[in-house]
């Protein structure tokens, strides 16, 4: 049987025609038994929508995350790193392409997504509104913001939504490259002069927090997370999730050398966890509602690179039109 | 703002990737693409950067006919009642060798 994609009527399905109580009984129980919701299954409008958006700020995340990184390529220190530095970056690309791919298999539209992304309807994630001002920031940026993307994503391969869980799973695979080569980097830094270690340091006083904050708020203030469990497209909440990053970090941290910007920041043995200091929330609501150091240079990109790219697919659609029409005449001689 | 009618110009096409040799072609996501042409280059680009296939299929989404995927689906109910297809449905005594 095949996934199909193309259906872009949001419940018309054959059973349609089944009482509205049959419908969420069918789609209770698919989600009590653990089982995946394909496309074109009945699904409530709530889910739907939630997981539309879900799935759209994660695409746009990938998009724009491009640009911070992507700033470094042309002055990518060897021919190795700006190899691995293109890689990376193509990586993005096809991550947000498997996600809007995703997405379209729910009904939404992919040049629509675009323009809610450029309109500003529609967010993404905040950490790519900081800057990347040194070298440094692209290993800073492969070990804290991909580590702690991989600790989001991993539960996310069990999203009851299955075209997005086996995105889900693609994109962690590559994921582990993005953080190992960030990790590498600095490594590498780390053992070269004292002023490569302060731009490793001083790159990681800058991103450890925005990086914390990429799990979103907390606990208390996050009102859609009880909901989103039982309906299988949330796995941990947003606290878990933070710590969990925060414990496999800090050791990572010591081998490195790296001295995280946090005097609270502790081992406790009683909760067998790592203690940390309040995060910062009112600057994160401050990013998120478009007061980041880069959110307006972002979209201004993107804006861009759509225009920009117009006439090409213009183009590529015209010629692909002549030739099918030549094809048919072609057929009809 | 965008010229959605372009852009929908471009038809949706779903990817199938042969992994290796002796496996069967197996859906692995779409995409978008002005002709099928471009849709295998760009499913190369997107789905085999790390040597993930050996052969790709690329069919546009709008010939695809499927089924209801919906598992109550009556479509799959003449199966439903027919156990004797099954080996298990035969008592065969424990000493009757190589069966």
């Amino acid at each position: 049987m095949v996934a199909m994609a193309a259906v872009t009527e949001p419940g018309v399905t054959e059973t349609a025609v089944s009482a509205p109580a049959e419908l969420q009984a069918h789609f209770d129980r698919t989600l009590e038994r653990g089982r995946r919701i394909e496309p074109r299954d009945w699904v409530p409008d709530k889910y739907r929508a939630t997981m539309i958006r879900q799935i759209a700020q994660h695409a746009h995340s990938e998009i724009i995350g491009m640009q911070p990184e992507g700033n470094w390529i042309t002055r990518a220190p060897s021919l190795r790193r700006k190899a691995i530095l293109i890689a990376k970056v193509q990586d993005e690309a096809g991550h947000g392409m498997y996600l809007y791919s995703a997405a379209e298999t729910l009904g939404a539209d992919r040049a629509d997504l675009t323009a809610r992304l450029i309109s500003g309807r529609q967010k993404y994630s905040s950490i790519f509104n900081y800057p990347t001002l040194s070298y440094a920031d692209v290993g800073v940026i492969g070990w804290l913001v991909d580590g702690a993307a991989i600790c989001n994503q991993v539960p996310l391969c069990r999203s009851s939504y299955g075209p997005y869980a086996r995105a889900m799973v693609r994109i962690c695979k590559e994921e582990s490259f993005h953080q190992r080569q960030g990790y590498e980097l600095l490594l590498t830094m780390m053992g070269g002069t004292a002023a490569q270690r302060a731009m490793v340091q001083d790159a990681a006083n800058r991103f450890w927090w925005p990086s914390l904050m990429m799990f979103g708020p907390p606990d208390d203030q996050s009102p859609n997370t009880a909901q989103s469990m039982a309906w299988g497209i949330k796995r941990h909440t947003n606290d878990e999730l933070r710590q969990r990053f925060v414990d496999m970090t800090v050791p990572q941290a010591d081998k490195l050398g790296v001295t995280l910007p946090d005097p609270e920041l502790r081992w406790n043995d009683e909760r067998g966890h790592y203690d940390f200091g309040p995060v910062d929330w009112d600057e994160f609501m401050a990013v998120v509602k478009g007061s980041g150091p880069c959110n307006a240079e972002r979209i201004a990109r993107r804006k861009a690179a759509d225009d920009d790219g117009a006439w090409v697919r213009a183009a590529a659609a015209a010629h692909a039109a002549k030739h099918k029409a030549a094809g048919h005449a072609e057929g009809a001689a | 703002m965008d010229e959605p009618q372009v852009r929908s110009g471009w038809p949706l096409y779903e990817v199938f990737l042969r992994g290796k040799r002796g496996l069967n072609h197996v859906h692995v996501g779409s995409l978008h693409a002005a002709d099928p042409q471009m849709a295998l280059h760009h499913a190369r680009d997107l789905y085999t950067r790390r040597n993930e296939g050996v052969s790709i299929w690329v069919v546009a989404a709008a010939d695809i006919t499927a089924s209801s995927p919906d598992e109550k689906d009556p479509f799959f109910a003449p199966a439903g009642d027919k156990v004797y297809r099954h080996p298990t449905f035969y008592d065969i005594p424990d000493d009757v060798p190589h069966i």
